[in-house]
């Protein structure tokens, strides 16, 4: 199959045809900043794009995704490595507990932004509900959010 | 490509990442199987200089090289969320006097001879190192200052030191640090204990807030974690163990599996009788990970089972309610006069406090990169404790200790799971019986399915009131469980002085044992994270039994300000346990009014030498239907070495709390977890999350860890909260067993 994967096309080879994206990405494409957590769309640690929208890689089987624009975590940053505002907010919000998560937390809060420049708390919870994180570092992926939108910037 | 050597990727990695990925994309055409990216962006081999240097590093201790370009901390502990890879580090820097940004961290390799223990648990990180740490720094710095003294001529005493310089203070000038290695490598390295500290008044880094190290890279979802380590040729293995615990291989349809597509290999690995390190089971390797994952599901074993755990959570529950009509069998602590206490009493208050077994369920599935070459196991794992891992895979294999090499990776999550080495022992008996290496990846159901869990237990509480109000007598038959009949299971264990013990003249506690067979293990505060819920909410409900402000009883019966234990700064302090509590209270503003149907619940624990009292506020809606709407924390864990991980951590141990106490719990029939899955075992997400408030109150004590102690005193002070809003008494968890959601 032929992926395209943060702007550049890659031709694999897979023995099963339903190979969810996940492991294409983690074992074939060496893409391993897109996390496995349950195996079942329940946590939200394997979280990319497909043409902008949020997807649970572990459930979508790759070959499905042949002519469409896969981005991880890999490529959120821009093409000259200046991080994107909510990769910044996250460092200065030091979010991250464990870290394991926040990719695809990172992920997610990224398709909400490009649709919702400006959201609120609730616009946030119910968007960011798909993930799960085991350290508790919600208050501050709210306010790594509402900071990478341009609001209130939270101690 | 596949000839390319680990050292070269490696540092294409770190010179440029944009060329390196330009690099394997190239290379691979996409296809990046036998790629390596290196463990980490900071692993201890890459610590070498990307230049060579013009003269030798400075390394006066095992935590400290300065070369003409850079300074590297070297954070000896397991990463697993608690902040060690960051705050360690700051603890050498202060005494340093290195600027932080000109500090470049490190892990460091396992290496016991260096760096003595090397774990995550307990919540030791900080007060086990807290004195080598900052030694490590100060005999670096007074090496460098002694270097910059005998190059301008001058008394070492006239100078000082500040990000990464020493300046000479009549003069003013002003040598780095980077200037001053190359000098201060040809010195004498004093003794550690000869070199003078800090005051604690004087810091400048610790205290402040400083983002985790490895920040940058988990933003860009660069190789961090275990389940992240890439070697050449690696392969992907799964291991399938009986559902209950204990069970042996009686046949497996091997040769079906190994004729499968993808599959490679496919075998029986005998246990070694130990669950903590080796379960018997079948191993299938593949290609790669959905392969192996597959392949599983034509696996067919039959078990077995003549020996396997048969445990039932139902049974237990069942069997401890008619054991709680009396007193234990065996006497844990009988303080006083207990049956004249109760014979004397105006007022008996009796009740049945329960908890389910729980999951650990750390985000990162247990995984093991092992690599047998060379008559050397080597190993990259997130493990809690190395070095036993270390031991236990030569001991297994029946390798010497130098034989076992294991690279410590970052954790995502331990919460006392990776304490025990089950994945890491499989691994290398995995990898030791193939010629490539194998990365081990369990499915999220065989976490559930294989847990150490936290214990489940019981306490059959009845307490005592004179005509004062004031507490009198108290008698818990605590129930737990036993592998051996004799001693309790990890976290079934109960000591006879814990809180509120010492403060209740007339005291006992009787234990009584039901046997269990599947694993129990430590689970973040472990023990205190359920005892504090039965006692502390039982203290409540006899404060309200005596028409008492539950503030003022607490502070009552704690007393005149002491230590417990004189001359033990990690016992309670009665003092330091009324600062936190009153410090909480007055943060959530106790006995303010509040909106209609909201109530305040408040809980003290004293757990791994930290002191914590906490406030919740909640509301509980039509069908038991829970808003916790914030939960006010104060806490006294001596001075702080980095305010935002020390909030970090409060705010996840209350939220790690709640998600825990609201709807976790793995049930047992047959010796099977019931639970599979998170759709089964709910953590709670974003929209449940309350505000959090920390104030901690940073008095002069040694400081303690934080991992820990601000968890147990979520669950009572929810539950007395919950009282408060509804009248509604919270005895069970998780509470979705009460009827709440």
């Amino acid at each position: 199959m032929r992926l395209q994967v943060n702007g550049r096309s890659h031709e694999v080879d897979v023995v099963h045809d339903d190979t969810p994206l996940l492991w294409v990405l983690r074992d074939h494409l060496g893409l391993v900043g897109t996390k496995f957590g349950c195996g079942i769309a329940q946590c939200g640690a394997c979280t990319v794009h497909v043409d902008g929208e949020p997807v649970f890689a572990c459930m979508v089987p790759a070959a499905s995704l042949e002519g469409r624009a896969i981005t991880t975590i890999e490529g959120l940053a821009s093409a000259d490595g200046a991080l994107h505002p909510l990769q910044q907010a996250w460092i200065d919000h030091d979010v991250a507990q464990c870290g394991y998560c926040q990719a695809g937390q990172i992920m997610r809060a990224a398709a909400l932004l490009a649709k919702n420049a400006a959201p609120t708390d609730a616009d946030i919870d119910t968007a960011m509900a798909p993930s799960l994180c085991r350290c508790g570092t919600y208050l501050r992926i709210r306010a790594a959010i509402v900071d990478a939108a341009g609001g209130r910037r939270d101690a | 490509m596949r000839d390319e050597s680990n050292d070269q990727i490696v540092r294409i990695t770190r010179l440029d990442r944009r060329s390196f990925l330009k690099f394997t994309g190239l290379a691979g055409g996409g296809l990046m199987l036998g790629v390596t990216f290196g463990c980490s962006r900071e692993t201890a081999e890459e610590a070498a200089p990307t230049t060579a240097p013009t003269s030798r590093p400075f390394e006066p201790n095992a935590y400290v090289q300065i070369t003409d370009d850079r300074i590297v901390i070297y954070a000896p502990n397991p990463e697993i969320g608690q902040g060690v890879k960051t705050s360690m580090p700051m603890i050498v820097a202060e005494e340093l006097d290195a600027a932080w940004d000109d500090v470049t961290v490190v892990q460091s390799e396992i290496d016991f001879e260096r760096y003595d223990r090397q774990f995550a648990g307990g919540s030791r990180s900080i007060p086990q190192n807290w004195l080598p740490l900052r030694q490590a720094g100060a005999v670096a710095r007074e090496m460098l200052v002694t270097a910059a003294a005998l190059r301008w001529e001058v008394d070492a005493a006239e100078c000082e030191t500040r990000d990464s310089a020493v300046i000479h203070t009549p003069t003013g000038r002003r040598l780095t640090y980077f200037e001053l290695a190359a000098a201060a490598a040809e010195l004498p390295v004093p003794d550690p204990a000869s070199v003078k500290l800090k005051d604690v008044g004087d810091f400048r880094l610790l205290g402040s807030r400083v983002t985790g190290v490895d920040n940058a890279d988990l933003v860009t979802g660069a190789p961090l974690f275990g389940i992240d380590q890439q070697l050449p040729e690696l392969r992907f293995a799964t291991f399938v163990k009986c559902p209950a615990k204990g069970g042996t291989v009686v046949r497996a349809n091997l040769d079906a599996v190994k004729a499968l597509p993808g599959v490679l290999d496919a075998f029986v690995v005998e246990g070694n009788g130990n669950p903590a390190e080796l379960s018997e089971g079948v191993a299938i390797v593949a290609v790669d990970t959905w392969s192996a994952f597959k392949a599983r599901q034509a696996l067919t074993v039959e078990w077995d089972e003549s020996n396997a755990a048969k445990d039932s959570w139902s049974a237990a529950v069942t069997r401890a309610a008619e054991l709680a009509q009396a007193e234990g069998t065996t006497s844990v602590v009988d303080k006083g006069d207990v049956e004249t206490a109760f014979a004397d009493a105006t007022r008996q208050v009796t009740a049945f406090y329960q908890y389910a077994f729980a999951s650990h369920a750390q985000l990162e599935p247990q995984n093991t990169t092992a690599w047998w070459h060379d008559g050397k196991l080597e190993l990259w794992a997130p493990t809690q404790t190395p070095q036993g891992a270390e031991a236990a895979v030569a001991k297994l294999l029946g390798l010497e200790a130098e034989q076992v090499e294991l690279h410590q990776l970052r954790a995502g999550g331990g919460f006392g799971r990776r304490l025990i080495n089950d994945p890491v022992v499989e691994a290398a008996a995995i990898a030791h019986r193939v010629s490539y290496p194998v990365k081990l990846t369990w499915t999220r159901e065989d976490d559930m399915a294989h847990d150490f869990y936290r214990a489940g237990g019981f306490h059959s509480l009845a307490g005592v009131l004179d005509q004062a109000g004031k507490l009198t007598g108290w008698r818990n038959h605590f129930i737990s469980f036993s592998h051996d009949g004799t001693n309790p299971v990890v976290g079934g264990a109960i000591r006879g002085d814990i809180d509120p013990g010492p403060f209740i003249p007339n005291y006992r506690i009787t234990q009584t044992l039901l046997p269990w067979q599947t694993p129990c293990g430590p689970w973040r505060a472990p023990g205190s994270n359920v005892i504090a819920f039965a006692h502390q909410s039982f203290l409540h409900e006899l404060a309200v039994a005596a028409g008492r402000d539950h503030l003022e009883f607490l502070l009552e019966l704690l007393g005149a300000p002491r230590w417990l234990e004189e001359g033990n700064p990690q016992a309670l302090h009665t003092g330091r346990a009324a600062g936190v509590i009153r410090r909480a209270a007055e943060a959530a503003g106790w006995g303010r009014t509040l909106p209609e149907g909201h109530g305040l619940g408040l809980a003290f624990y004293f757990s791994h030498a930290g002191h914590v009292a906490e406030v919740a506020e909640v509301s509980v809606g039509p069908e038991r239907r829970l808003t916790v709407h914030r939960v006010t924390v104060a806490a006294d864990v001596g001075p702080i070495v980095n305010l935002s991980g020390a909030e970090n951590q409060v705010e996840g141990s209350v939220i790690d709390g709640l998600s825990t106490m609201l709807g976790q719990r793995v049930t047992f029939e047959q010796g099977r977890a019931q639970e599979t899955n998170f759709h089964q075992y709910p953590l709670l997400r974003m929209p449940r999350a309350p505000r959090v408030d920390v104030h901690f109150i940073e008095s002069d004590f040694p400081p303690t860890g934080l991992g820990e102690p601000a968890l147990p005193p979520l669950a009572p002070a929810v539950g007395n909260a919950i009282f408060a809003a509804s009248g509604i008494r919270v005895r069970r968890l998780p509470i979705i067993e009460e009827g709440f959601s």
